[in-house]
This record gives C-alpha cells, structure tokens and sequence, in this order.
C-alpha cells in the first residue's frame, strides 16, 4: 500500500516548498497565521508520537506546551537570553517533563492515563497563575513582539526539524517498537521490547516536541499568560490529531490546518458565527470517531487504494483480503 | 494475608477520618462549619461522580462529556425557571430531558465510535460531546455569567452555636437521596437488575432476554440526570457561577472522588466525593500556603496518589488482568 518511495520524496519536496513559498504571496498578518499552524503541526506532531504512534493518550499536551511557553519567557524576560538558544532548554524540559508523566503511565491504562494528563491539562495554568512570582501570574509576562515573516520562518523551519526528526525516530527501529507497544503491549513485551523503556521514550520525546511547540506560540503571541494554555488548547491539539488521523505523520499538516485555519475561515465568511467553531470542531470529532478512526489519513488512503481495488477485483476473481494500512 | 491487612485498613482510614471531622468539629465552631460546607461540595462531587462509576461499570470508559453535560442540563433548568416555573417543577423537568438527552449522546455519538474503535475511540467521542455541549452554550444563551437560584432559602440555623447554611445542608441531602434512589432503583427493580446483568455479563444477559443496547443508553440517560443534580446544586454557590465551564473543575474533583472509591463502586465514589470535599475545604482555609489555585493540583496529587498506591481505589476490586 506504500507509494514508492521516490514518489513519496516528490511529494514531500512538493508539499515543502510550497509553505516554503507561501510567505511571498501571503500579507504579514496572514504570515503570523501561518506561524500559528506551524505551531499546532508541532504540537500535534508531539501528540501523535505518544497517541498515535505509542497507543498511549494524553489530553494534557497543552501542559507540556505551557512548560516550552514558560521557559521560553522566563528565559527572556527575566534572564535576559535571546530567543533562539531558549528552543533546545525547552525541548529539554519538555522531555523531562515526559518522563515525569510517562512513568505513572507504565501503570495506568486507557482509562486512568486519560483522566491523569486531563487533570494536568488542568492544573498547570493554575499552578501558573499561583507562583507568580516566575510566571507572572495572571497578567503574565510581554515578550519582544517580531514581524510576521520572522515568526513564520522561525516556525516552519522548527516544524521541519521536527518532522524530519519524528520521521528518522519513526521509520527505525525505536518506531516499529513504538508500533508493537500500540498493536499490542503482550506481543511486544514477549519479543523483547521493553515496554517500560518505549512508553516513557514515548512520552518524553513527544513533550519535548510539545514544548518547542509551545515556545514557538508564546513567541508568535509575543506574550504569555496561564489563559493561552487553557483546557482549549490541550483539546484542540487532539482534534488536530484525531482530524488529521492518529497513526500519521501525513495527517498531521491536515489536522493542523483543520485546527488553525477553519475558525478563520469560518469568521471571515461571515455566513456562520464565529461561535459556532467549538460545535463544529466537536461534530467532526464524534464524526471522525464513528466513521473514519484514522482520520484525513484513512480518507485520503481510501481515495487512492478504492479505484485500485474495484479495479483489482473487476480483473482476478480471487478474493482479496482487505487490511486497512 | 496481605489481602486482610488491607481490608482491614480502609474502614480504620474511614473512621479515623470520621472521628477526626468529629472531634474537629466538636472543638471548633469554624472546623464544623467549614466542615459542613466542604461536605456540601462533596456531596456535588460525589453526584457527578457516582454518574461517572455508572458509566464505567457499564462501558468501561470514562465520560469526559459528564461535566459539559451537566453544565447543559443546568442551563436548561434556568430556562424554565426564566419561563416562570416553580424552582422544583423545572428541576424534575429538566431531569427528565438530561434523561433523555444522555440516551441521545450514548446512541449518536458514543456508540458508533464504540463499533469500530478501541476505547481510546470512545474516550475521544466522548471529548468531541464535551467540545460540541460546551461550545452549543454560548450559541443558545451567551456567554453571560447567569445567577441560578438556589432550592433552599439563604438563611442559617444554628446548633450549638455553630451557623449552618441552610443551602450547604440542602445539597447534601439532595445530593445523596439521588444516589439513594439510583441504589433504590439498581438494587431493587427488575430494570435495575437487567441493568447490572447487561453491565456484568452482557453475552449472558442478552441470552436471557436483557436488551443489552437499551441497558447501556438507559445507563447513561440515568448517569446524566444525577449530573444534571450535581450542575443543579452546584450553580448557586458564588464561586462557581451559571457559565460554560463551570464544570470543568468539578469534573475533575469528581474523578478524584471515582478514582479513591474505586471507579468501580458507587458507595467509594460517595464516600470519595464527601472526603474530598470536607478535606479540600479544610486544606484551604488552615493551611495558609494553601491557595484556591492549589486546591485543582491538590485533587490532581490525591488521585495520583491513589492510583500508584492502591490503583482499585478504597472500594474496588483488585482486577486481575488476563493476557
């Protein structure tokens, strides 16, 4: 089902270098815009290392992001740093702040791993909101304020070294392990992966790629509060995985896209409030959930295997054993 | 043996706990009134959380969607009320649409996620009903904070000179005469033993004429109406306020309430709402470094307590996992 491979780098070169050019065509509030998806691919990206790809769900990467946020702020505004070395210590605080939480998830199941990072989703802004004297507090703290295409280059060139990253750690060997721990932990445990090792890898690698995410979005927003980590954001990062497809690095640009630009959409068409975003958002989720569980990705695979198919079947009168992925 | 030691343990927790609040209470007028309305939060945690244990007996996923549910029901019992009905008749009205609105969201939503996918797919449906409910607020009411009128007259009445809100002891009793009658209802109904057949053993059960389908959905129509007791209740209080994410937090003081009964048993649930609640109240107002901002993680570090500790909770059973 895999496309050859030297289709799939024409496609990737294609897909790049048009956000690579985008920016020349696109007004310096629109370039900010772009910025925010690069955000949200990020994120999203984080998630679905540890969703996706691990089996092992988190409500709560809006927390990890508000950690990059906070570092990044902290480390500029009160420390005096520029603003591109703060990138590597968030990304490292994130990963240790994954491990923190993936280590309880080596116990938890489905269920009570939801609940656990929900509450954390939670309970960050309000931890920030209480030591104010670090964070600001509720007014938070201003950051320097950069032009769009600054921002925009900043946050696809971060977003493509994650991916390229996601998709080394994904294609090897820790990835197929990754995978195994998803299909299943039995199976996987009994051909020699550590079970321990990987979801804790998991969750560290996508918390640290979480909070890059979130450093990028404080410097896009060029403030910080605990408001902008709300519950929202941790849920609409979901919704951009489960959008895109959980399971897919392809999916990803979908979901980030989904997230970011359809309540833009939706208010500059003026047919529909602007209100009615959650609704939308919530109705594609219980959609996506009940007919296509992968998402965009799966869509996108059926569209181009579903003519290969009828084809396949209309010429051999063997039947074919249909395998989703 | 290490099995009696630790039955042995939680009722001795239990009472210590009781002869603490007890004694506490008997030294300190303050202590017994902080004490009362900290149970009177517990008694809506416990609500919300019994609903929750429902829901998971049945399906084995948490609802995520119980708090928004909850905050809609409450929404809809201020509109009668704005429609001049009396406190009680738009109560039990707006009772039977959480009713009937929890069969809705299991049969739309819930159930076709459920089909295919794994839980993971329903726990995320179940987040899609909590974006969707929530977000349909602001669209049909605004995003106005409301002020929702209490059942109970905002005097006090005082016993041994200690001053109880008349709104605190009202809660609790309204809260636990739900779970009262939920227990009424499972434990002595025809209908409440399909319900506990089709949650327990659904094969058997569908063998012997349960129909399974309707059980679940009646579970979470049931599960939804204690919620919308629980938004009910809970609206009054100042700091909690008629809005849309009201709930939010509550929810999550009910999960840490699920969690230390067991998420598997109704009575933890209860026990695990009213201690959270008098515990937190007293927290907060004793232990100065103690903010009203800690209280969330406070909830957050006591469920994770929990679940590494003694993960079935005071109440459940140790499941065996079977490979």
């Amino acid at each position: 089902m895999r496309a050859p491979t030297a289709l799939r780098f024409t496609v990737v070169g294609a897909v790049a270098l048009a956000i690579a050019l985008m920016p020349f065509v696109l007004s310096d509030y629109n370039r900010s815009q772009g910025a925010r998806v690069a955000v949200f691919f990020i994120a999203i990206l984080g998630l679905n290392i540890v969703t996706g790809y691990t089996g092992q769900i988190s409500i709560g990467h809006g927390a990890f992001m508000a950690l990059g946020g906070y570092t990044t702020a902290i480390l500029t505004h009160s420390h005096g740093w520029s603003t591109l070395p703060t990138l590597p210590v968030a990304a490292a605080v994130g990963f240790g702040a994954g491990i923190v939480v993936g280590l309880p998830a080596l116990r938890f199941h489905g269920v009570y791993l939801a609940l656990t990072t929900f509450a954390v989703a939670l309970a960050v802004p309000q931890l920030a909101t209480n030591y104010s004297h670090f964070t600001g507090g509720v007014e938070g703290l201003p950051l320097p304020s950069h032009t769009g295409i600054w921002l925009y280059g900043l946050g696809w060139s971060v977003a493509a070294v994650m991916f390229v990253l996601s998709w080394l750690l994904l294609r090897g060997r820790t990835g197929r392990a990754f995978r195994a721990v998803r299909d299943s932990e039995v199976a996987a445990a009994s051909s020699g992966v550590s079970l321990a090792v990987h979801k804790t890898l998991a969750f560290g690698v996508s918390a640290a790629i979480a909070a890059v995410a979130g450093s990028v979005y404080v410097l896009v927003n060029a403030f910080v509060n605990p408001d902008i980590f709300g519950l929202t954001l941790s849920l609409y990062i979901l919704i951009g995985a489960v959008v895109g497809g959980l399971g897919s690095l392809w999916g990803v640009l979908v979901g980030a896209c989904f997230v970011q630009l359809l309540p833009i959409g939706i208010s500059n068409s003026h047919t529909v409030s602007a209100q009615s975003v959650p609704v939308i958002f919530g109705a594609m989720v219980i959609l996506v959930m009940a007919l296509l569980p992968r998402g965009a990705a799966e869509a996108l695979f059926w569209a181009t295997e579903l003519p290969k198919r009828i084809r396949r079947v209309h010429s051999s009168s063997t039947p074919q054993r249909l395998e989703a992925q | 043996m290490r099995m009696r030691a630790t039955a042995a343990i939680v009722p001795l927790l239990l009472a210590g706990c009781g002869v603490f609040l007890l004694v506490g209470s008997l030294e300190s007028a303050l202590f017994a009134q902080l004490t009362v309305s900290g149970l009177a939060n517990g008694g809506i945690y416990a609500s919300l959380a019994v609903a929750l244990v429902l829901i998971y007996r049945a399906t084995q996923v948490i609802n995520f969607a119980q708090g928004a549910l909850a905050t809609f029901a409450t929404y809809v019992a201020w509109q009668f009320i704005a429609w001049n009905m009396t406190y009680w008749l738009a109560f039990s009205l707006t009772l039977g649409c959480a009713f009937v609105g929890g069969i809705v969201v299991e049969r739309v939503a819930i159930r076709p996620a459920g089909r295919r996918g794994s839980v993971l797919s329903i726990v995320i449906a179940s987040i899609g009903v909590l974006i969707l409910v929530e977000g349909s607020i602001p669209l049909i009411w605004g995003t106005d904070v409301r002020f929702f009128p209490s059942a109970f007259p905002a005097r006090t009445i005082h016993v041994g000179g200690v001053a109880f809100q008349l709104q605190d002891l009202g809660t609790i009793g309204v809260s636990i005469a739900a779970v009262v009658l939920l227990w009424i209802l499972f434990r002595f109904t025809k209908l409440g033993l399909a319900m506990r057949a089709a949650a327990f053993r659904p094969e058997a059960a569908r063998l012997v004429g349960v129909r399974v389908g309707w059980m679940l959905s009646i579970g979470w129509g049931l599960a939804s109406a204690l919620g919308a007791v629980a938004g009910m209740m809970a609206a009054p209080s100042p700091s909690v306020l008629l809005q849309p994410s009201m709930m939010d937090g509550i929810l999550i003081y009910a999960f840490a309430a699920a969690v230390l009964g067991g998420l598997e048993s109704p009575a933890g649930a209860v026990v695990g709402g009213l201690a959270i609640g008098a515990l937190l109240n007293l927290l907060g107002s004793y232990v100065g470094w103690v903010t009203p901002q800690l209280l969330l993680p406070a909830a957050f570090l006591l469920m994770l307590t929990v679940l590494l500790v003694k993960p079935s909770g005071l109440f459940g059973r140790t499941s065996v996992r079977r490979v």
